[in-house]
């Protein structure tokens, strides 16, 4: 083969590979999509919140377990890209449409077990493990009785207090970062470090303003000290693109750059909200001066949590318990 | 008869998908180094625009309220200091401009036109073999996933995937659902690039611009742009330089220095077209700025 062939082919190889991520297919209404992000790392959107899943020989560990009712679609897509079970589902927060599909992809997965475990705890190796912040564990279960919002078959089997949980699977440092006090209580973002991807759950989203759930112990300033983190743990590749990817709660993946537009989006709607609130401004009287007009075309959803109502308000009600 | 032969073959790969197009059959060609020309815009290009100088661009309201809460101290944070001018921006500034197609060694089908631009050291592809653009959970890039055509002599080339970024570098910006349009049209020695930002983020109209490159000619010149980001102000975690609504200290800046009217530095659609001019002279001319606003 002439030099000049072997470079030509490289070239093309080179550019397959740089647009791998790009050539796969919007899917169609109701269906998921499956894209490969970086390293062992995919995105599977369209079940609900995001689901991230690192697959190899060892088996597959996802992020989030998506809504219930959609498992069937789910475990159709892994089985599309590995024949490995799922060991590991870590969710980033209680919420339905990240860890509503616990209980039946628990189920479908595997826990490998041996000795006396095996053989005197005979249920042990049934399903994968569900790994959670113990504030998940708390927000879905109940005290005794109380009725529980979630059945004990959705619960974390494996929970944790501390700020930083750490694993390695199929060869790959993971590490779980427990974010107090930012969409909820219970936040915790996934870290793969050789795949050099951040699973960030409902901290971050494309599709909306940040939801923030007072009631379940979040807060502006933990929202925005989330997002510092993530920016501080990111790593461009160059000027400012590639290198460390982030994948939200919902909507697409983001570099580095594109986390930090919407950090100084969220702080500079807290300044405003925080100087109006200094002025004597009411909730009402915020609303109406229309402080977010700059981000509401692109972040202000039609309905649900993330529309500009409720994140004006979660704003302002945030800050006066700060006061 | 061979000629017409010919012809007819270039005619027939004209046809199929990724095969030779119109222009490339017609032995049109972009490929060279380019330089700009700076007969155009060349004090917005050059120096840079003036802060709170809108006039001439269809902003919506929002993106008006964006502009005005920019302060530049937010280029010394660290994050933004390598932030590169998206590709509906960079052919604007001055730069080396290096074009080249990619072809199948094989079968010599055109499957890409390279471009490198040295400043932020941007390579680009457009795709020229028909492939589809991205999933709609694709990351962003500054110069986007771009797909081009040949329309007889003009390069038409479609852009999507992009990242947030400049409309203009004085704290407008046009959002990451923006789109954008370009004709590269060369009339010998001389490249014309036209760009037709589509954004209903924050342009409520089609923005459209133009530049000019010629051969370059020179060697020597540099063909790189190191970046390494410090810490040049302290700050508080997080922090993000922005003027709260109403205190913008540059509003009037433009607007006394040219003695128009504030309204027509604050931009909008009404001021892209000529009846404007029509307006302003019925419009006082911009008053003192007010202490506070100093």
């Amino acid at each position: 083969m002439r030099a000049a062939t072997k470079v030509g082919i490289l070239i093309l190889a080179s550019l397959a590979q740089s647009a791998r991520a790009q050539q796969t297919q919007p899917p169609g209404d109701g269906e998921l999509e499956l894209l490969p992000v970086q390293g062992n790392v995919y995105l599977l959107s369209g079940a609900g919140g995001n689901i991230v899943i690192q697959t190899g020989e060892q088996g597959t560990l996802i992020v989030d377990a998506g809504s219930a009712g959609m498992s069937d679609k789910i475990l159709a897509a892994l089985g599309k890209l590995t024949p490995k079970l799922i060991q590991y589902i870590i969710d980033t927060s209680a919420d339905s449409d990240h860890a509503g599909g616990n209980a039946e992809l628990r189920k479908a997965g595997t826990t490998y077990t041996g000795a006396n475990v095996t053989g005197d705890l005979r249920d042990a190796a049934l399903g994968a493990q569900v790994f959670a912040h113990d504030n998940v564990l708390q927000r879905m279960s109940a005290p005794t009785g109380k009725l529980s919002p979630v059945e004990p078959g959705g619960w974390p089997t494996l929970t944790f207090l501390e700020e930083r949980k750490q694993m390695s699977f199929n060869g790959e440092p993971v590490e779980i970062i427990h974010l107090p006090g930012a969409h909820t209580d219970g936040d915790s973002i996934v870290f793969f470090r050789r795949s050099d991807v951040i699973a960030a759950g409902d901290i971050l989203l494309t599709t909306s303003y940040p939801h923030i759930d007072l009631e379940r112990g979040g807060s502006i300033q933990g929202e925005i000290d989330a997002l510092n983190t993530l920016v501080e743990m990111a790593v461009p590749l160059r000027q400012e693109e590639g290198g460390t990817y982030v994948i939200p709660g919902h909507g697409r993946i983001l570099d580095r750059f594109e986390v930090v537009e919407y950090r100084d989006m969220v702080t500079i709607v807290r300044d405003r909200i925080r100087a109006a609130m200094k002025a004597g401004m009411t909730l009402a009287q915020i609303k109406a001066a229309r402080l977010t007009l700059d981000y509401d075309y692109r972040y202000g959803a039609k309905s649900g949590f993330g529309t500009t109502d409720n994140f004006v308000e979660s704003v302002y009600k945030s800050l006066t318990k700060t006061k | 008869m061979f000629f017409a032969a010919f012809l007819a073959l270039g005619f027939a790969f004209g046809q199929g998908p990724g095969g030779y197009n119109p222009g490339a059959a017609q032995g049109l060609d972009l490929a060279g180094n380019w330089a700009p020309v700076f007969h155009e815009d060349a004090t917005e290009r050059g120096p840079g625009p003036e802060l709170v100088n809108y006039l001439g661009i269809p902003i919506t309201e929002g993106a008006r309220l964006g502009g005005l809460s920019y302060d530049a101290s937010r280029f010394t944070v660290p994050e933004h200091q390598c932030e590169v001018h998206g590709v509906s921006y960079i052919y604007r500034g001055p730069l080396n401009l290096r074009i080249w197609e990619l072809r199948d060694p094989v079968s010599e089908q055109l499957i890409a036109i390279m471009n490198y631009i040295d400043n932020y050291e941007q390579t680009r592809t457009i795709w020229m073999d028909g492939r589809p653009h991205p999933s709609e959970h694709a990351p962003h890039t500054w110069m986007g996933f771009s797909t081009g055509k040949w329309e007889g002599n003009i390069l038409t080339v479609y852009t999507t995937h992009l990242k947030r970024n400049w409309i203009r570098r004085n704290g407008l910006r046009q959002s990451d659902a923006a789109t954008l349009t370009e004709h590269f049209i060369r009339h010998g020695d001389h490249l014309t690039h036209v760009t037709i930002v589509t954004d209903p983020d924050t342009l409520s109209e089609p923005f459209i611009r133009s530049q000019d490159f010629i051969p370059r000619t020179l060697n020597g010149e540099a063909w790189k742009y190191p970046c390494d980001a410090v810490v040049e102000v302290p700050r508080p975690r997080g922090a993000v330089p922005n003027y709260l609504p109403g205190k913008n200290p540059f509003v009037h800046e433009f607007a006394d220095k040219f003695h128009i009217p504030v309204e027509a530095a604050l931009g909008g659609p009404e001021t892209m077209y000529p009846e404007y001019r029509l307006k302003l002279k019925q419009v006082p001319a911009a008053p003192a700025a007010p202490a506070a606003q100093k």
